[in-house]
């Protein structure tokens, strides 16, 4: 931590999240600089998806801080999270099935009021995804795996969000097409989104993030920056198998 | 009259009522489909829209020859007035509960409808109350089929009704979020949906919905009791299940079909026997579809 607060575009504190009466986040801190993508990886059942949904404001938490771009929001519904920026396209993609392609991409948009601007980002989104053009009109349930963790992003995208907060986007896809999409992510980093990063693949993860986070059944055990942890022994051997 | 016309006659009697199960069996599926709850205030809302039609004819006091204003005012008094309720049910009964097991909701709603039916029995009584023929009591059609001004209303204001609430869904951001949040609640607020102002936008146009039906019922058969809700709700959600629940063209199918299988029922067995019909061919079509008529699953959730 420690790093110039004017960088820092999500910061979590002291995260406490329990279900039930299982602690399952227990007293998380992370940060996500403006401009960087931020890997957070672990095993399964660490809390990655849970960090999320916090921060997401789906899940509420028992204790602790969440600063977004300078403000707390720990307190704020979900909506209003999303409103101020930060979109999450969550594990399993969930786009929905029986609406079209078109409708998902519009879905996107809610937060935003009936701006002028939805139209050419449709447009937009539809060249980053030139598959899903030609699909605007079919359901969005019949579309390949591949093409619904596309559709997914496309349909984060229209938020128009400053963080993105990705829950393994890559799982369950081809290799070929998770080199496509990690191509694609790394592009909407480049048009200046933030990212907040879960992946099982820690390796790609931590090829693309500046920074990374290793969680363990519910805290921190380790972070710093991505090329460090790609070398660290610990990491290699629990994560990048070997 | 022929057979040919007794079948006739039985049908265009058995759509009208089936008309008004419809329009009642769409709120139920809606409701369900989005929060997965048996609103069983329903059936009241359509009683309460009744009661508040005969409300505006008694404060008319003579109807005289202006029935057609007076059954137009009264149907917007039950459009807001129940869609207001609704909103009001919703918020005070339901959402608080959002996050409690489906068994308390379920009981709540049973509560919220005891609660309405005594409420309504106060106020007007627990006896028949007489509602004014708003129409002419001319019989169209010449021959020995015959359709009156009153079924002609019930037809037309429920096809408006069903095909408004059709573009509504599939036409207005609220229908699109709607469905969004029948399919995937979660994914609905990832995209900064308010899932709570969904579900009172369904409960309102639902409630609207089972109002208009209330109304009409009302008229038609020219008596009203505060009991009314508990049958006719529960064929309309016999309907809502038998089209497949969750699933509106299902709703509005199960609706005319439940209708018509009772004018035919009361035409060829008995009267009597009307309400059993239903029930039974609610079990014969969970038995050979158990998802109802046009139900397929409603959202993948797993
Ligand atoms: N709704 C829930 N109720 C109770 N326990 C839960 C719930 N959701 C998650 N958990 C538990 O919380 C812990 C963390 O789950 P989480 O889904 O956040 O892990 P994860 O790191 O995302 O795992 P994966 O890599 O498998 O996606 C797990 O032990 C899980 O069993
Ligand atoms: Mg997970």
């Amino acid at each position: 931590m420690g790093s110039d607060p004017s960088r820092v575009l999500l910061s979590v504190e002291d995260l406490h999240v329990r279900y039930g009466a299982v602690e399952v986040l227990k007293g998380l801190h992370l940060e996500v600089r403006a401009g960087e993508i931020t890997a957070l990886v672990g095993a399964n059942g660490a809390g990655k998806t849970t960090t999320l949904m916090a921060i997401s404001g789906i899940i509420p938490s028992a204790r602790g801080t969440i600063r977004f771009a300078g403000q707390e929001v720990q307190d704020l519904p979900a909506e209003q999270r999303v409103a101020r920026g930060m979109t999450q396209i969550p594990e399993g993609r969930r786009i929905f099935p029986r609406l079209t392609v078109h409708e998902n991409l519009i879905m996107g948009a809610s937060c935003r009021g009936a701006d002028g601007g939805i139209t050419q980002d449709l447009a937009r989104a539809l060249d980053l995804f030139p598959a899903l053009k030609q699909r605007k009109r079919q359901l969005a349930g019949t579309l390949s795996g591949g093409e619904q963790q596309m559709l997914a992003l496309a349909r984060g995208l229209m938020a128009r969000p400053k963080l993105l907060l990705l829950d393994e986007p890559s799982l369950g896809l081809a290799p070929k097409v998770v080199s496509d999409l990690f191509s694609i992510i790394r592009q909407i980093h480049r048009s200046g989104v933030s990212m907040l990063l879960v992946e099982q693949n820690a390796y790609q993860a931590l090829q693309i993030a500046q920074t990374a986070y290793v969680l363990e059944t519910g805290s921190v055990a380790l972070h710093g920056p991505a090329e460090k942890l790609r070398e660290d022994p610990a990491v290699r051997k629990a994560y990048l198998g070997g | 009259m022929t057979p040919g016309e007794l079948f006739l006659q039985q049908i265009l009697n058995g759509l009208t009522i089936g008309a008004v199960y419809a329009l009642i069996a769409l709120g139920y599926t809606m409701v369900y489909g989005i929060i997965q709850l048996i609103n069983f205030a329903h059936g009241e809302v359509f009683m309460l829209g009744s009661y508040m039609g005969l409300t505006v004819f008694l404060l008319a006091g003579t109807i005289g020859s202006g029935g057609v204003g007076w059954l137009l005012l009264a149907l917007c008094t039950a459009t807001v007035g129940c869609s207001l309720l609704g909103l009001a049910v919703e918020r005070v009964a339901y959402r608080p509960l959002r996050q409690a097991p489906k068994l308390s909701v379920l009981i709540t709603a049973i509560g919220v409808s005891f609660f309405l039916q005594n409420a309504v029995m106060l106020g007007y009584g627990a006896q028949d109350r007489y509602v004014p023929a708003l129409l002419p009591a001319v019989r169209w059609g010449g021959g020995a089929v015959t359709v009156t001004p009153m079924q002609g209303v019930i037809f037309g204001v429920s096809l408006l009704l069903m095909v408004g609430l059709q573009g509504i869904v599939y036409g207005t951001r609220l229908g699109r979020n709607m469905r969004a949040t029948a399919q995937d609640p979660l994914a609905a607020r990832l995209m900064g949906i308010s899932v709570d102002q969904v579900i009172a936008g369904t409960f309102a146009i639902g409630s609207a919905l089972a109002g208009v039906g209330g109304l009409l019922f009302g008229v038609y058969y020219s008596t009203i009791n505060f009991h009314d809700g508990y049958l006719v709700g529960l064929k309309a959600f016999t309907a809502a299940v038998m089209g497949g629940i969750g699933n509106l063209p299902g709703a509005m199918l199960g609706g005319l079909l439940l209708g018509l299988l009772e004018g035919l029922g009361a035409g060829y067995i008995s009267s009597q026997w009307k309400n059993v019909i239903a029930f039974v061919v609610l079990i014969l079509v969970l038995l050979l579809r158990p998802h109802g008529l046009l139900g397929e699953r409603l959202s993948e959730r797993a």
